[in-house]
């Protein structure tokens, strides 16, 4: 089930996808920049969750981790009056993998079901901590300061554009990493693992090492989606811990699907939309829709929106392949 | 000496509650082994059944008793309704899939169906108080107990007694048990394990539907009553054990008496006590309390 | 089958596709006659916060808008529309995570292209919400929030708040409560755990405290939000000895926790003190026991003065809607009839642009269905009203709700004066209340 995907031409589809959406920057109004912003820090997460997927285990928990990184930028700026995004960023991912490493030691033994549970469990608990700190504004949350780059401080639009393209130069490098991260050892044993476990402890593979390191980088990208997050809407608040949020998020993995890094970006993109579009058309039954969305993807397009392109390339290439 | 006394009675009262609300979601993971996050569906279908239930019996001056009994067959009707028509139209397409695929298609169904309530019902919240108000109070020294509530105690406690009774001397509780135990040798032995999901997803229907009857006399009933039940009844049911109904029992006890000890002598923790409370079960007792490991199959 | 599995497939792939292109497009309309002016109307549509207060919010700038675009309202709101433009509205959804509330509003104020946006219940989005307004120079309207952080925490440009602040709901409880019970020597609250919760109980307890210091604080319950059950919460006030107890629950808990305490006695034991408690009047009827305190956040509803617009305003929201506003459809108008004003001022000069209306909005005063306003705090971007409260009766013979023993209290007694935050000035003693 899993696929291998051929690496050169998708890494450079990727790469022009990057620099394209790079450059449509200026030339698009600003309400989209800022929707595609918001959409494109949310698959950092994804991605995290598509890490984890491939090795069979699904968190219900990422939001505490995108919170994390929301209030570390937030509090960072507001306490220390210091503001300059991609450092704040980076604190952001670092402070949330902090977090993720010592949580792993006790996810990592977990599976399945009981890994969501106690993934959720885990976030839901920070999110009451944060409900019940007053002065952080409790459920109301606080708005935070605005970004400077290295001592550029942009307004209007270009604040826009500037926290845009940090976010896809950031998505570029998360993207590449985790690229070779799934053709390196560690990353190719997550479909083994998933199948079965028990075979792979034999090979002499520590399976609970693997694991917590795959929760730390899921933990790192939701602290890193979360900084971006924060910066873009200007706004935290204790719900981005609240186990829809984390919902939101598994929605949007299968939606993308584990077979490729770039479906992760599309798949945020699309949901994004879909969201919007409910809003826009259905604004008293937006559950409904997005609810059927989910639904249908799954019974037909199990495999995400990924599978939708091995598809296509599986015809092209099914007279050769035999199998 | 009082407090004890009211941390107990509402603790008991509270775990009431929660078990006749996570036994049918216990149920059904233990036999389908799937989350089925709708059962905050049935719960919510279950209350607003019955508060429509409550308005008919109401109209029509009814004696009390018996229009409780309404109300009460009026929504497991609901839910037996609801329960196979998701079963045999939805979850029969996705039973060999993932378990996580399946909790997602639950969820989404969830979505579904709370824009459903609203097609049916409105956005407005509706009220079943007819119940609790002839019910009346008793007086306990300086406390006053709802009968109402000393009802709902005994209502859970012949529903926990039936269900044992059921699953252990009944020929069909004996089938349930051995699906649970191993669905595999289960069908090889010749069971009808199609028939048992079936049966077993309706059960689960029902009591999810009756949490939400016997609960509506209490609340207002309205838009995001199955969000809150669902994240409750899970956290019941794992600290418990996903399958086993002394598991649910227990589980609602410690949950129910630590979360009114909280409100009676710590309320800033109140927030947080059912979740710690599942985080630390699952981290001495990763299964749940009352399921051991199962053998993995290589 | 595998034929209709694959066109299932990429019909899904194709209406993705197109919901990304499609509402860039729909909200394009035909341009009208003479250029309308446009609102974003954004309340709660969905979820538990929609009936009872983002659908009266909605209901409420519907109908103004239609009195409006007729020239029906009462003078001096007698011109069509705005300065005889006619008004449309596009009305979204407030509910969704901050992020989908702060994309929404740029969506109407970039995408959509509205003249003001009008809005808003929580105050969690408020705050979200404000800088963006600002940073787009876009007209914005509060109309419901309370939390009074909007203006005190920096001073805004492009917002503007007709509504009072929930400091003046709460304060005006701990001095109605004091003027009509004797001998309060311990109260208690139960409150939701959240920012509303919260900032309602700091607010009446440091009220309590300047006011009546010699009475003690026993029993303080912050029950999750939604829980709907209180069992424990109910046993724990049963052992109190508080005379009194406040609460600023609303709509379905306020009503689960009045059935649930009701069978038990409490509100014999302790008068009960509902500081949101008339928006649930109407549905709750002989269900709520007599004696209980009533706040409607304003002279709203029920506690409405009984002036000509006020019943104007009463009469076309119960022809249309069949029942009477609650208070957030009054706030709504209240917002509406602000705007209107400001924006009529600005025309007198030329077209209004948000700058124009900004400045004439400042300071402005006028008088609503829930009384007269007057945009005194904030710099001139925060309205202050009078309050009141009153105690329940629910009227056998007439079998209909009542309120009696209404108190008003003016803008200047519960409301901080200009230049000090609401929190300083309750610690501080309430200096400058005139009362």
């Amino acid at each position: 089930m899993q696929k291998s995907f051929s690496i050169a031409p998708a890494q450079i589809f990727g790469a022009i996808m990057f620099v394209a959406a790079a450059a449509a920057g200026p030339l698009l109004p600003d309400w989209i920049v800022s929707l595609t912003t918001i959409a494109f820090a949310n698959a950092l997460v994804v991605l995290g969750l598509v890490v984890l997927w491939r090795a069979g285990l699904v968190s219900f928990g990422q939001a505490l981790y995108y919170c994390i990184g929301a209030y570390v930028v937030a509090l960072s700026a507001r306490w220390t009056g210091f503001t300059d995004a991609i450092a704040l960023v980076l604190i952001g991912g670092i402070a949330a993998g902090f977090v993720a490493f010592l949580i792993g030691f006790l996810l990592a033994r977990y599976r399945e079901i009981f890994f969501a549970m106690l993934s959720l469990a885990l976030s839901m608990i920070l999110y009451g901590v944060l409900v019940k700190t007053e002065s952080l504004g409790s459920t109301d949350g606080f708005s935070v300061e605005t970004p400077t780059f290295f001592g550029y401080a942009p307004h209007g639009e270009m604040l826009g554009r500037s926290l845009y393209w940090l976010t896809l130069a950031i998505d570029a490098a998360a993207a590449v990493f985790i690229a070779w991260y799934f053709r390196s050892v560690a990353g190719s044993l997550a479909a083994p693992i998933r199948d079965n476990e028990i075979r792979v402890e034999f090979l002499g593979v520590s399976v609970t090492r693997i694991i917590h390191t795959k929760v730390v980088i899921a933990g790192v990208l939701g602290g890193l989606g979360g900084a971006l997050a924060a910066m873009s809407v200007g706004h935290v608040d204790p719900n981005m811990a609240y186990w829809t949020t984390s919902g939101g998020f598994v929605f949007v993995t299968v939606l993308a699907g584990s077979g490729y890094v770039a479906a992760a970006f599309v798949g945020s993109l699309v949901f994004e939309a879909v969201r919007s579009f409910a809003y826009a058309f259905m604004p008293q039954f937006w559950q409904l829709t997005l609810g059927t969305v989910l639904l249908l993807t799954i019974l037909f397009l199990p495999d995400g929106i990924g599978s939708l392109v091995s598809r296509l390339k599986r015809r092209q290439q099914a007279p050769e392949a035999g199998l | 000496m009082l407090t004890a006394f009211a941390i107990l009675t509402d603790g008991l009262v509270y775990a009431a509650y929660l078990f006749i609300v996570a036994i049918g979601l216990t149920l059904i993971f233990g036999v389908m082994k799937i989350l089925n996050v709708t059962h905050g569906s049935f719960y919510a279908f279950g209350a607003y059944g019955s508060a429509t239930a409550a308005g008919i019996y109401a109209a029509g001056g009814w004696n009390a008793a018996l229009g409780f009994l309404f109300m009460l067959t009026f929504a497991m009707a609901i839910g037996l309704v609801m329960g196979l028509i998701l079963e045999r139209g939805l979850l029969r397409q996705v039973y060999g899939k993932d378990e996580v695929v399946i909790v997602l298609v639950t969820y989404a169904t969830f979505l579904i169906l709370e824009d459903v309530i609203v097609l049916i019902w409105g956005p407005q919240s509706y009220a079943a108080y007819q119940p609790m108000v002839a019910a009346g109070n008793i007086e306990i020294g300086e406390l006053v107990l709802s009968n109402y509530d000393i009802g709902l105690v005994v209502i859970a406690t012949v529903v926990a007694a039936l269900a044992y009774w059921s699953l252990r001397f009944t020929r069909y509780g004996r089938l349930l048990t051995t699906v649970i135990f191993d669905r595999e040798t289960a069908a090889a032995f010749g069971i009808n394990v199609t028939l048992v999901y079936t049966v077993t997803f309706l059960i689960g229907a029902m009591l999810g539907a009756l949490g939400g009857a016997v609960m509506a006399p209490k609340i207002s009933v309205t838009l995001g009553i199955g969000v809150e039940v669902i994240v409750l009844a899970f956290a019941v049911v794992a600290i418990g054990g996903m399958g086993s109904i002394e598991g649910a029992l227990i589980g609602a006890l410690i949950v129910g008496i630590c979360r009114a000890a909280a409100v009676h002598l710590v309320p800033q923790i109140e927030l947080f006590v059912i979740y710690g409370v599942m985080a630390l079960v699952l981290v001495v007792r990763p299964y749940g309390l009352f399921v051991r490991a199962q053998p993995r199959k290589i | 089958m595998l034929h209709r599995r694959i066109i299932a497939r990429w019909t899904l792939a194709g209406l993705v596709a197109a919901a990304a292109i499609v509402p860039a497009h729909a909200q394009q309309p035909a341009a009208p006659a003479a250029a309308p002016v446009k609102l974003g109307i954004v309340s709660f549509l969905t979820g538990p916060a929609a009936s009872p207060f983002g659908i009266p919010g909605r209901n409420g700038a519907e109908i103004v808008i239609e009195a409006l675009n007729a020239g029906k309202a009462p003078a001096p709101f007698n011109t069509v529309g705005f300065a005889g433009s006619k008004i449309e509205a596009k009305y979204v959804d407030e509910a969704g995570s901050a992020a989908n509330v702060v994309t929404e509003f740029r969506n109407l104020v970039q995408r959509d292209q509205v003249d003001a946006v009008v809005g808003y219940v929580s105050s969690g989005s408020c705050l979200a919400v404000t800088p963006v307004a600002d940073e787009l120079k876009a007209l914005t309207v509060l109309y419901d929030c309370g939390t009074p952080r909007i203006f005190e925490e920096k001073a805004r440009n492009y917002v503007f708040r007709v509504s009072p602040h929930a400091t003046m709901d709460n304060v005006a409880a701990a001095r109605y409560v004091l003027a009509k019970k004797k001998n309060i020597t311990s109260y208690s609250g139960i409150n939701q755990n959240y920012a509303w919760g919260q900032d309602s109980w700091r607010d009446f307890l440091g009220a309590m405290k300047v006011l009546a210091p010699k009475a003690t604080v026993d029993k303080i319950l912050f029950p999750k939000l939604f829980a709907g059950e209180y069992g424990a919460e109910i046993s724990t006030l049963l052992t109190s000895k508080s005379q009194v107890l406040h609460s600023s629950f609303y709509d379905g808990d306020l009503e689960s926790f009045i059935y649930q305490e009701q069978a038990r006695g409490l509100d014999k034991r302790m008068t009960v003190i509902l500081t949101a408690g008339e928006a649930s009047v109407a549905r709750l009827r002989d269900k709520l026991p007599d004696g209980v305190i009533i706040g409607a956040r304003g002279a709203n509803g029920m506690l409405a003065r009984d002036t000509p617009i006020a019943k104007w305003f009463h009469q076309i929201y119960f022809d249309r809607y069949n029942t009477a506003p609650t208070y957030n459809a009054y706030q709504m108008a209240q917002s509406m009839l602000g705007l209107k004003l400001a924006y009529e001022k600005a025309a007198k000069a030329g077209k209004p642009t948000a700058d124009t209306i900004a400045a004439a909005f400042k300071g402005i005063e006028f008088e609503g269905p829930a009384g007269k306003v007057a945009m005194t705090l904030g710099d001139g971007h925060q309205g202050v009203t009078e309050t009141a409260y009153g105690t329940y009766r629910f009227n056998k013979q007439k079998k209909e709700p009542e309120i009696v023993d209404i108190m008003r209290f003016p803008a200047e007694c519960v409301n901080p004066p200009a230049g000090i935050n609401s929190d300083k000035w309750i610690e501080g003693g309430m200096k400058g209340a005139k009362c």
